[in-house]
């Protein structure tokens, strides 16, 4: 009997966790460990943050799924991980800090033969001054900050309609942010309610972000057919902008926010400031900050961590200029180098490097996006940890076969608005693959006929039936493993 | 608070959709016919990337 620990209930956790209970004999344990009682579909928290939904609607209860599926769940975050167990313990534990109303605090140590990290980021709005939904700017990363958000919103609408002019600030809160798909998708959510509202006279909408060009989306951009000729996303994302009167300002390091003043620094080394009445702003993320002790109770968070706290797998972590960067520096299998029996999956594994090109400001501050980890590869790295882990238990093959590079894998961005059916619109933009393979493909180092662009309603259908069928695939309803991840 | 869109501000040196494409972006038959390519070319990304 082999127990299976998975640290996280979120994009990759759930499916890793749902995958190995699928496949896996009734006498192997498989645990899952998450602070949140609930389980969240984080792309349509930008509808929960414009008010067209709630959070009820992008969230549901673990604990009754995991019940009727045969996992353990166990409501507590993981604070540290002993790989080689401890002078009392003999086994790998993982220890545990409990977060349910009924045993908040009380620490356990949870055993495993096999473990996935699956913790996801930590949201870092310490990294700058004054960020965040508990200072002065707002967030969708969570459904909980998404809903203060529409409620922020709402106040804002309410004075415009009384006649006050109001300027908003979309984007990245910091010069090393990811997930400006997400920025990006509320911006163009938010000039739809505007003008849903009839208020878009009266509304300023500055997109700031930390790209060296609009349409980077932390993966240099992707090029895309279109009328043709072969356009970067810089094209299709500044016409979407100019078409909504939205402006931008791009290279930005967004180092203070004031209640209603953003300070920032240009690649250039300029510092500037904008006032606003309304910011969102993605924080830059970091690994949860998971500590490691070895055997003798000696620290090796080194050892299994990278400083920013996500965890080392396969990756070829040399440090190399961008011109020497390779597909084959990415991951393939997901296990860590010192401890097999560790996979990392979803945002918390390690990137060897970032995709877009590293820059710095002529004062030496780096301002570019470090690399995203959206949903699809993350529920497929998951879903591949748990096939590898699988292999391990039954052919006893400490050498896991399944790959899932993110220089193999594709990705798909739907930004939509609106939740009706017809109300929509939507840019949908895919890219095959997410890291850029310029052996393989040398121009742009991706596949044209996958990596694609469009505009218009049926993107948005798309989106609509990614979020019922995500949810229903999460719910684990009948047949749920035919959706693909 | 919109503001004209003058030469060499910002939004001058973007591209802009014609009414057509406005038009083709909301019409629901060629929509349901781009939600099939869409959906085809998205299932066979899909495919290569679960390969
Ligand atoms: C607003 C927004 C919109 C997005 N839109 C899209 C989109 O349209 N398409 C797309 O592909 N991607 C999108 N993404 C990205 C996508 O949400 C992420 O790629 C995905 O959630 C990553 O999955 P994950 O499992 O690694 O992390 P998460 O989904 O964040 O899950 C992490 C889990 O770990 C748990 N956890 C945290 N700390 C601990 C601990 N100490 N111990 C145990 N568990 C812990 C958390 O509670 C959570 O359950 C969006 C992201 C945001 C923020």
């Amino acid at each position: 009997m082999s127990r299976i620990v998975v640290l996280g209930a979120g994009i990759s956790g759930h499916t890793a966790a749902s995958y190995l209970r699928k496949l896996l004999p009734k006498e192997h344990e498989v645990v899952v460990i998450s602070p949140n009682s609930k389980w969240n579909w984080i792309p349509s928290n930008i509808w929960v943050g414009v008010g067209e939904m709630e959070p009820e609607d992008v969230t549901f209860e673990l604990g009754p799924i995991y019940k009727k599926a045969g996992i353990v769940f166990k409501q507590a975050k993981a604070i540290a991980i002993y790989p080689e167990g401890s002078s009392t313990i003999s086994k790998p534990f993982v220890q545990i800090e409990h977060t349910s109303k009924e045993s908040f605090g009380n620490q356990e140590n949870i055993e495993y033969d096999y473990l996935i990290n699956t913790t996801g980021p930590k949201l870092n709005f310490e990294a700058t001054q004054g960020l965040g939904p508990e200072k002065n700017s707002l967030s969708v990363c969570s459904a909980q900050h998404a809903k203060e958000t529409a409620k922020e919103l709402k106040k804002t609408i309410e004075t415009m309609k009384k006649g006050k002019n109001a300027v908003f600030l979309v984007g990245t809160g910091h010069g090393q942010s990811t997930c400006q798909g997400a920025a990006f998708e509320y911006a163009f959510n938010l000039d739809f309610i505007l003008k849903k509202e009839k208020v878009k006279d009266k509304a300023k909408i500055v997109y700031i972000t930390n790209e060296y060009e609009l349409g980077d989306f932390g993966m240099g951009g992707v090029h895309i057919k279109n009328g043709g000729y072969l356009t970067h996303t810089k094209t299709f994302t500044e016409s979407l902008f100019t078409e909504r009167n939205v402006s931008w300002i791009k290279r930005a390091h967004v180092y203070k926010v004031e209640p209603n003043k953003a300070y920032y620094e240009t690649l250039s080394g300029n510092h500037n400031e904008i006032e606003f009445d309304f910011a969102m702003l993605i924080p830059p993320f970091a690994g949860v900050g998971l500590k490691a002790y070895n055997k003798l109770n000696e620290d090796i968070t080194q050892t299994l961590f990278v400083p920013n706290g996500f965890m080392k797998v396969d990756a070829d972590y040399t440090q190399k200029p961008y011109e020497e960067w390779k597909a084959s520096d990415w991951p393939k299998t997901y296990q860590n180098p010192t401890y097999k029996n560790i996979f990392a999956a979803g945002i918390a594994f390690a990137p060897p490097h970032s995709i877009s090109k590293p820059m710095k400001s002529s004062n030496g501050t780096p301002i570019f996006p470090t690399p995203p980890r959206t949903g699809m590869p993350s529920a497929i790295i998951g879903r591949n940890c748990a096939l590898n882990i699988i292999d391990m238990i039954k052919y006893g093959n400490q050498t896991p076969k399944h790959t899932a590079s993110m220089a193999e894998i594709g990705a798909a961005c739907v930004a939509s608005t609106g939740a009706g059916f017809f109300s929509g619109t939507a840019a949908s933009i895919t890219v095959y693959p997410i890291v850029p393979d310029f052996e393989k493909y040398p121009e742009y180092g991706r596949d044209l006929l996958y990596t694609f662009g469009e505009i218009g309603l049926a993107g948005h259908w798309i989106k609509l039936l990614l979020h019922y069928g995500f949810i229903y695939k999460a719910k684990l309803k009948p047949f749920w493993f035919i959706l693909p991840e | 608070m919109i503001e004209e869109r003058k030469p060499y501000e910002q939004a001058f040196f973007a591209s802009k959709p014609t009414a057509f494409t406005k038009f083709l972006r909301t019409c629901v038959i060629w929509q349901l016919v781009k939600f099939g390519i869409i959906n085809l070319k998205m299932t066979l990304m899909l495919l290569k990337s679960h390969k």
